[in-house]
């Protein structure tokens, strides 16, 4: 595949390899995150920590749209769908994460008409083919997909379409980073900037990384030699002794971001005061919901919306892999009560999840050789 | 793995074992209700499968969980399938769920190493259906028979009221006569054998998932669907009795057979991605979704493991197969870890290829 295999070269993979242990300080070690589950997803998948010296460690950060979404929002969002006359739509990833009675596929078994779109537009476009249902969109996501959301309502709104409502989800990625940076039980070295984010956000937003905790943030592309060489960027700021906010992924995100996708999400969300976060708990200013002018549109404004708040279970330590505190298999249910097929917790639901990453992908070590 | 920055390995190390020995262990079934995760063909099915079915029905041949029964009438050697199919689209670039129906019965017999002979064909209709979309699939089950040179032999028709069902669904059963050239078993898998595939994978699964017009994605991507008899001919001819075992890569693809054959031998599997063949379009497609084509439907292309002095002979026999031509060599049977399947990443680096859990689904950034 042309402008996609060149970033997979395994030669070029090597030679940078070479240069981020030319790089490090043998004594030392690093701790550097991946804030965005995507990363997360590509260094699995690549197998990317193989080329890593043993002391530099990769750790997950909370960037999976599915796996910071409390139980509570999926019981409220079953709540919704089992109303009479609803079709409830959402993104593939969410159907199998857990509420507290189960997950969505289970609701849909049971009867709710709860069905998988790839794009708020078909779930506009379901609500168009069906106007005497209502159809309601189960919005998540980080910048990266709130856009989208924004777009398919304001076109909901000029086509003065009513049976068509969002129930709001969509989260920033700023705070939970400020949170976890004031976390007094972690010590990161650096970070691995989301590149879809800035895609939208642009690089700007990342400033208060250098400035108020003087770590390094390399902006990076999703392909391996991208996040390679942006573990190599953010080891060079290091040793260099700099702290900056550098963009690997220039191809794709401009420093000041997509203007005209800010534009559009000022318009149609404005900041929630609180938002639950699974594992992190509350955290101010940390999501959307939908303006004034789109109040109208809102689902939980037009349905009743119980607002349940369920605690995490007990036995998960979600919040704890989320904030890189420990990894996937120190979790004390890690593969034996909570697996890809029955999760307990979210990060074994997506394939962005830490945990369900290290589970497909990484169940291996590189020492036990296949002979 | 250097993520773990060498803190407590062994305590790792434990972890995974205490893992493993869980996977081994026979699946249960234990869910309350029938999700679409249960007909995905991943672990859900496998869980369906082993943990009600087999106990359920337990027989010799059933135990062996291949593509096909072995039943033996007389001293002849028979083998004996049935499949049922819903796919929607019922009409897709490259083929038909009539000629799914045939091909995907024949391609089951002729992986179980059986000659196909003879099937029969259930039609369950919906009200309403159009007599025209009805001729169009029976003349593609016609067609797909004379093709697979296999005799229609007997029916059923049933119609049920608009909304039981989605147009048409097809179930075909079918025998043959097994072939004596192979001595096959999903349990004779030895270390140093080799992985062929027949063609490129990935085909069929991406060509549905585009028809059905959910991604607005244009393609010119068919369906691969096709009879295998040939190919399963063409391996028995130049491996005989080197040619360990042959499955047929419909749903949960490649990687699905892979680990059901890794478990059922207790061996280990190391794919090459690099030398996995993959169509430059299905490839595009699958990145876009996020979706990888080793877990994607094929409805014609076999795996084959052969021992590996008959390797390169039986893949240049395969190759010499019409639609064949791509066939490749794509990994190695080795010893540890028993179970698993995995996979070098053309980066140059190793991971896990599991069984999914349910369907793939696609990610959303």
């Amino acid at each position: 595949m042309k402008f996609v295999d060149e970033f997979r070269d395994a030669e070029l993979g090597r030679a940078v390899a070479g240069e981020i242990l030319a790089t490090v300080d043998p004594g030392r070690h690093y701790k550097v995150m991946e804030v965005c589950g995507g990363h997360t997803h590509s260094i699995y998948k690549y197998a990317i920590d193989d080329l890593l010296p043993e002391n530099v460690e990769l750790v997950h950060g909370p960037g999976c749209p599915v796996c910071v979404i409390p139980m509570g929002r999926v019981d409220d969002g079953i709540a919704l769908a089992q109303q009479e006359g609803v079709i409830f739509t959402c993104f593939g990833d969410m159907l199998r994460v857990p509420g507290s009675k189960g997950s969505f596929l289970d609701a849909k078994a049971e009867g709710a008409d709860i069905r998988m779109v790839y794009s708020p537009l078909d779930a506009l476009r379901l609500a168009k083919s069906n106007p005497d249902r209502q159809v309601i969109f189960f919005a998540i996501g980080f910048e990266t997909t709130a856009p989208s959301t924004a777009l398919t309502l304001m076109r909901a709104k000029a086509e003065g379409i009513e049976n068509f409502t969002v129930m709001c989800s969509h989260v920033t990625i700023v705070p939970p980073l400020r949170a976890l940076l004031d976390s007094p039980d972690l010590r990161l070295d650096g970070f691995i900037g989301p590149g879809h984010v800035c895609t939208v956000v642009g690089a700007r937003p990342f400033e208060f990384i250098p400035a108020d905790y003087d770590k390094p943030i390399v902006v990076s592309g999703f392909e391996p030699l991208d996040v390679l060489q942006s573990v190599h960027m953010i080891l060079k700021q290091l040793a260099e002794g700099r702290s900056e906010v550098e963009n690997q992924y220039k191809r794709v995100v401009p420093y000041e971001g997509n203007l005209k996708a800010l534009e559009v999400l000022g318009e149609v969300f404005e900041l929630r005061p609180h938002f639950e976060w699974r594992g992190l708990g509350f955290i101010s200013q940390s999501a959307l919901k939908l303006s004034e002018a789109y109040a109208d549109f809102d689902a939980e404004e037009r349905f009743e919306v119980p607002g349940v708040r369920v605690a995490d279970p007990k036995a998960c330590q979600c919040g704890e892999v989320l904030k890189g505190v420990i990894k996937p298999w120190e979790c004390k249910v890690f593969g034996t009560a909570c697996t890809p097929e029955r999760p307990i917790g979210t990060c074994m639901v997506s394939p962005e999840g830490a945990c369900a990453a290290y589970y497909n992908y990484g169940r291996f070590s590189q020492d036990r050789e296949a002979v | 793995m250097s993520a773990t920055g060498g803190v407590d390995m062994s305590r790792e190390e434990r972890i995974l074992g205490i893992i493993e020995t869980t996977r081994a262990k026979r699946p249960r079934f234990k869910d309350d209700h029938i999700t679409m995760s249960h007909g995905a063909g991943g672990k859900a099915t496998q869980s369906l499968i082993e943990g009600l079915f087999l106990p359920a029905f337990e027989s010799e041949s059933l135990r062996e969980l291949g593509d096909a029964g072995a039943v033996e009438v007389d001293g002849a050697k028979l083998a004996m399938t049935t499949d049922t199919f819903v796919v929607k689209p019922t009409v897709f670039p490259g083929g038909t769920i009539g000629e799914l129906a045939v091909n995907g019965t024949v391609n089951d017999l002729a992986a179980a190493g059986a000659r196909p002979l003879a099937l029969s064909v259930s039609l369950v209709l919906e009200e309403g259906l159009s007599a025209d979309d009805l001729r169009v699939q029976v003349e593609a089950i016609a067609g797909a028979a004379r093709a697979a040179d296999v005799q229609i032999v007997a029916g059923d028709t049933k119609v049920v009221e608009r909304g039981f069902c989605d147009s048409i669904y097809v179930c075909t059963t079918g025998i043959g006569v097994r072939d004596p050239r192979a001595e096959m078993s999903t349990r004779a898998l030895k270390p140093g054998d080799r992985v062929l595939v027949s063609g490129p994978v990935g085909d069929h699964g991406t060509a549905i998932m585009l028809a059905r017009d959910e991604f607005e994605i244009e393609s010119e991507i068919e369906s691969d669907t096709c009879s295998l008899w040939p190919a399963a001919d063409a391996l028995m001819g130049s491996a005989g009795s080197s040619l360990r075992c042959m499955r047929d890569a419909t749903r949960g693809g490649v990687a699905t057979v892979l680990n059901e054959l890794a478990r059922a031998s207790e061996v280990a599997i190391v794919a090459k991605e690099a030398d996995v063949p993959i169509k430059p379009a299905v490839a595009g497609a699958s990145e876009l979704l996020g979706i990888d084509p080793l877990y994607v439907a094929n409805e014609g292309r076999m795996v084959a493991f052969v021992a590996p002095e008959a390797a390169e002979a039986a893949l240049v026999a395969l190759r010499a197969v019409p639609g064949c031509e791509e066939a490749a060599d794509i990994g190695e049977v080795k010893t540890e870890p028993p179970g698993m399947v995995l996979i070098e990443t053309a980066f140059g680096g190793k991971r896990v290829m599991d069984l999914l859990a349910g369907d793939p689904l696609p990610r959303i950034c």
